[in-house]
């Protein structure tokens, strides 16, 4: 299957933070190439492809984020209309009238309804629905047909296909981050056609949206020599400033930041750069927010970069993005990893 | 029981100064258990061994209790303080606070709205009546806590502190009545929950457990106008979903559910929009630990009268033991 | 002067090169064993294959800077703070910029051209641009890269009554203190941690403990004097000239209580004065550096700055040195005890 065909998959598929265990299968499937692959105890698909010749290999870590943010059901109202918090960072503006997937024993279609507009009072329309007066519909008559059937606890997602737009651009649910784990595939792929020392740990991460939970401890049991997260950036959209977002169909966004080691970042530069792969600098101050921030820090620390996938409207159901982008993370990632040998890792920890 | 409770709970412990709550633990669970150590947190940790086969699982309880923190002490006697963990100035306008060194004093306000209040306008009085005289009673960094009774209302109980001394007597009592264990047991008296888990966190990361289980309060929505929250006093151990700190591992989830109903334990199911527990940082140990948690539903939680059933106590007892016992191949 | 040389080197989260190297010509003659990390902190070892307790001492080398992310097309640069920076503090201040060192100032709409209500305003992060006299964005970008930082030119000057005015105090007057104490002997493995990256997060104390795995860490930093006019004085957090403060609790940790409880022994016996830390706002490595692995019993002890994350910060040289014989006196008293952990 084509790599993008099995991102439109994942794209469609459901893997609230914590509860990803459906997706790794499906990636597995879409990365032939790696040698050996496992899941660690909290989730997270460890896949490892192996750098050729003898003796210690580096160890470089790809971490792209599977999970999605998501809704759980809090309450089941007389009538059965279910009421839900939010797993991960949602813009409650964006969630009245989408249609949505409750994960019960058997999933059932809902919709996320609120009080109508013909019986608002005037100026009503102006302010945001809040969250809490939101709820889902999902057909039930009665509290207690409602309870049969859902439970507290139980989740929910969004529900929207793939839609191809012009050219190779894409809207859908969940881009942020499966983009990260195609390009993670993209890069596999084009290891298979390349000489490579690094022994390579493609990682689609767990729990990212509630803390980067997933890219601590698959670091830590991992301990790789360089750390590359793969996530999704502000994409140029109207309404931000051009300093804060990074361009569809430019490449991938390159990290410059607290979080980025110097040298990582001077190689990842020159690699594009002779291979005629486009990329924008990407300035963070604020490092935090990916997993590139947990990979950093564990044990005594990890030489980290982050890669950006530009996307335009993030945390919607219609995220959107340049598939070319995403090949391009992808080939940007295997040129780099080609270039890395022993004396460069150890040239890492000399300041 | 209720003993057990009141002892503890009428025990003096801020965040980061539980000693006097992990002696008495040191005291109760010292028959009982096989060894029983003390790390450099201040964690407890009461080890009950189990089978070859068995895997090693942790639970935690934590000792310490918000309080405050004496900051300055002005000319005329009277102290300012800032808080130690979560605490709400709307709990504290007229309550008594007690000192580690045994002070007593009654925390009120400046002039000013009830709105506008915030912590740096309370002061407590501890009845010096100079700034030498009340430099005698209590140190600059002192810790206290609220002064508060028990009191036995029956099935439901209030005290102080029953966050979360009331998941240290579950733990107490469900280490009393288990014998042989299939699974090795780590007991973990944990400290600094209530700053940021941090006793959790190192006693964890030493022990490296196969499975981690949480014993801590949650909150409930039956009460008049309260929050959305479908948890409730008397209906049972709460089996938490997810809080801010963790999204409980499917599998432990299902397996918490799965020993209630076999074992006719009453249990409910939680998600706690805000807050967390010791499994959050649990199951970030090291490489990852699957981790859930045993919540006792309690109302008014963070003010000085925290209310409990004695019955959802005892399904939260009877649902460790249970756990105890249990196979865990193919769980973690 | 040590802490004039440090205040004036530039290092912001994750660029702390040029404090780096300072420490590192400064201490190489005192110490048996240097290393670096996948991060960057410095990492310098006393007797390493001495009987314990290993003692680790930590300062983190990086300050509050201004990250350049963007480069306008008349050439002016556009800033975002990397660690907390109060924008009202960056109007009309001299700049350096880069690795190149360019000269820059942070500019603002002259008072003639505002309306009378605007003045009552703050500056907001966008419009505080800093101007390097480029005409272009082409010569501003020969000169500057984006992602290269902004440094307050603030030069170190002692004044008044024993002050000293400086940028940065926050927290080279920490690694002042480690350095210093480095040059003395001891019987046990000292430890010094030059960290990283603590303004964004306490961020490579937690990597440094990890490879070190001390029995006890004191953090030396510079902390907030709000000893000020029209600050209450129950909210003064440290006074300056009261000797460094002692923290017994702050938003990242309750240091080990045994410890403090000996500090704070110590200083009467010694006759040292102290302060308690009169606030519990605010973090430091300490937080990391406690629960680092199984745990590590730790202490913060700091020197009170006035001003602090601003281009002018202030200390009084009496608790500089009160904080230098108050560490000094606490490693003694273990060398005495010969206690092994």
């Amino acid at each position: 299957m084509e790599i993008k065909q099995v991102f439109k998959n994942l794209s469609e598929a459901s893997g609230v933070s914590g509860y990803e265990h459906g997706l790794a299968s499906s990636i597995q499937e879409g990365c032939p190439w790696a040698d050996e692959s496992r899941t660690d105890k909290l989730g997270n698909l460890i896949m490892l492809k192996k750098g050729h010749g003898t003796g210690p290999k580096p160890k470089i870590m790809l971490a792209g984020h599977m999970d999605e943010i998501g809704l759980i059901i809090t309450k089941i109202e007389k009538d059965g209309f279910l009421r839900f918090g939010t797993i991960g960072g949602f813009d409650q503006r964006v969630l009245l009238a989408q249609e949505v997937v409750v994960h019960s024993k058997n999933p059932l279609t809902g919709v996320i309804g609120a009080k109508p507009p013909h019986i608002q009072a005037p100026g009503e329309q102006s302010k945001a629905v809040k969250m809490e007066d939101l709820f889902i519909d999902v057909g039930f008559d009665s509290q207690a047909e409602a309870q049969k059937q859902v439970s507290v606890g139980d989740l929910v997602t969004l529900k929207r296909d793939v839609v191809d737009l012009q050219a190779s651009l894409m809207a859908g649910k969940s881009f942020d981050d499966r983009a990260g784990v195609a390009a993670i595939l993209e890069c596999f792929r084009l290891l298979a056609q390349v000489n490579h020392a690094a022994d390579v740990y493609g990682v689609a991460t767990v729990q990212e949206e509630v803390g980067l939970r997933g890219a601590i401890t698959s670091t830590y049991g991992i301990v790789p020599d360089i750390g590359i997260a793969i996530d999704v950036g502000f994409g140029d959209s109207p309404g931000l400033a051009e300093s804060d977002t990074i361009k569809l169909g430019q490449g991938p966004g390159v990290a410059i930041g607290p979080h980025v080691h110097p040298k990582v970042h001077k190689r990842m530069v020159e690699t594009a750069k002779e291979w005629n792969i486009p990329y924008s600098l990407d300035p963070s101050p604020y490092p935090g927010g990916t997993d590139a921030y947990a990979i950093q820090v564990a044990r005594g620390g990890v030489p980290t970069i982050l890669l950006s996938i530009p996307l335009r409207y993030m945390h919607t159901p219609i995220e959107t993005l340049d598939y070319e982008d995403v090949k391009r993370t992808g080939r940007l990632m295997a040129m780099f990893i080609a270039g890395v040998d022993n004396e460069f890792v150890e040239g890492l920890t000399c300041f | 029981m209720k003993t057990v409770i009141q002892q503890l709970t009428e025990a003096f412990g801020p965040s980061g100064y539980e000693t006097e709550v992990t002696d008495l633990i040191k005291e109760m669970v010292e028959a009982y258990a096989d060894e029983v150590r003390t790390d450099v947190l201040g964690n407890v940790i009461a080890i009950k061994k189990g089978s070859q086969e068995g895997r090693d699982v942790m639970f935690a309880a934590h000792t310490d209790e918000i309080g405050l923190v004496v900051t300055f002490i002005d000319d005329k006697g009277f102290l300012r303080f800032a808080n130690v963990g979560g605490v709400s100035v709307s709990t504290l306008v007229g309550n008594r606070v007690r000192f580690a060194g045994g002070a007593i004093g009654v925390i009120y306000q400046e002039k000013g709205a009830w709105k506008d209040l915030t912590l740096d306008k309370l002061y407590i009085d501890i009845g010096a009546e100079t700034k030498e005289e009340a430099q005698k009673m209590v140190r600059l960094g002192e810790f206290g806590i609220f002064h508060r009774e028990f009191t036995d209302l029956g099935n439901r109980l209030i005290a102080k502190a029953m966050d979360d001394r009331i998941g240290c007597v579950v733990l107490i009592e469900a280490l009393k009545k288990i014998q042989n264990p299939k699974n090795t047991l780590y007991f973990v008296f944990t400290a600094q929950e209530e700053v940021g888990l941090r006793g959790a966190r190192t006693a964890a990361y030493g022990i490296d457990p196969d499975l981690g289980i949480a014993l801590d309060v949650t909150l409930t929505g039956d009460m008049p106008e309260a929050m959305r929250m479908e948890v409730a006093l008397g209906k049972g151990a709460a089996i938490k979903v997810k809080d801010s700190s963790l999204v409980v591992h499917p599998k432990v989830k299902d397996l918490l559910v799965q020993l209630a109903e076999e074992n006719s334990i009453p249990y409910q199911m939680e998600v706690l929009e805000r807050g967390g527990t010791d499994a959050g940082a649990i199951h970030l140990t090291k490489a990852g630990v699957p981790s859930g948690a045993i919540s006792i539903p309690t109302r008014y939680v963070h003010s000085p009268s925290e209310m409990v059933d004695i019955r959802d106590v005892q399904a939260c007892v009877d649902l460790v033991v249970a756990l105890a016992k249990v196979d865990l191949t193919g769980i973690c | 002067m040590l802490l004039a040389r440090l205040t004036e080197a530039n290092g912001a989260p994750g660029q702390e090169g040029e404090v780096r190297e300072l420490i590192r010509t400064e201490i190489q003659p005192h110490v048996q064993e240097i290393k670096t990390d996948a991060l960057g902190n410095l990492i310098a070892i006393k007797n390493p294959d001495a009987p314990g307790p290993k003692v680790m001492l930590a300062a983190h080398m990086d300050e509050v800077a201004l990250m350049i992310v963007g480069i306008e097309s008349n050439g002016f640069l556009k800033v975002r703070p990397i660690g907390g920076v109060d924008p009202r503090v960056l109007v009309a201040k001299s700049v350096v910029v880069g690795s190149k060192k360019i000269a820059g100032v942070i500019g603002s709409k002259p008072i003639h051209l505002q309306r009378p209500p605007e003045r009552e305003r703050a500056f907001t992060m966008e419009e505080l641009l800093i101007d390097i006299g480029a005409k272009n964005k082409e010569e501003a970008e020969r000169l500057v890269s984006l992602g290269e930082c902004a440094y307050f030119s603030t030069k170190y000057q002692e004044f008044g009554e024993g002050k000293v005015k400086a940028k940065a105090l926050d927290d080279r007057v920490g690694c002042a203190l480690a350095i210093r104490l480095l040059q003395d002997t001891y019987p046990f493995p000292l430890v010094a941690a030059f960290t990283v990256q603590e303004e964004v997060g306490l961020r490579g104390a937690g990597v440094a403990t990890y490879q070190v795995k001390p029995d006890i860490a004191l953090v030396l930093e510079g902390t907030t004097a709000s000893d000020v006019p029209g600050t209450d004085d129950h909210k003064h957090a440290t006074s300056l000239g009261q000797g460094p403060a002692i923290t017994v609790m702050d938003r990242t940790s309750i240091p080990h209580p045994p410890l403090v409880q000996e500090l704070f022994s110590l200083a009467e016996d010694e006759g040292i004065k102290v302060q308690v830390r009169r606030n519990t706002a605010g973090g430091t490595d300490a937080g990391q550096i406690q629960m680092s692995e199984a745990g590590v019993k730790v202490a913060t002890i700091a020197v009170p700055c006035r001003y602090i994350h601003s281009p002018v910060s202030v200390l009084s040289k009496t608790d500089y040195e009160g904080a230098y014989q108050l560490i000094k006196g606490y490693l003694k008293r273990l060398q005495e005890r010969g206690e092994n952990a």
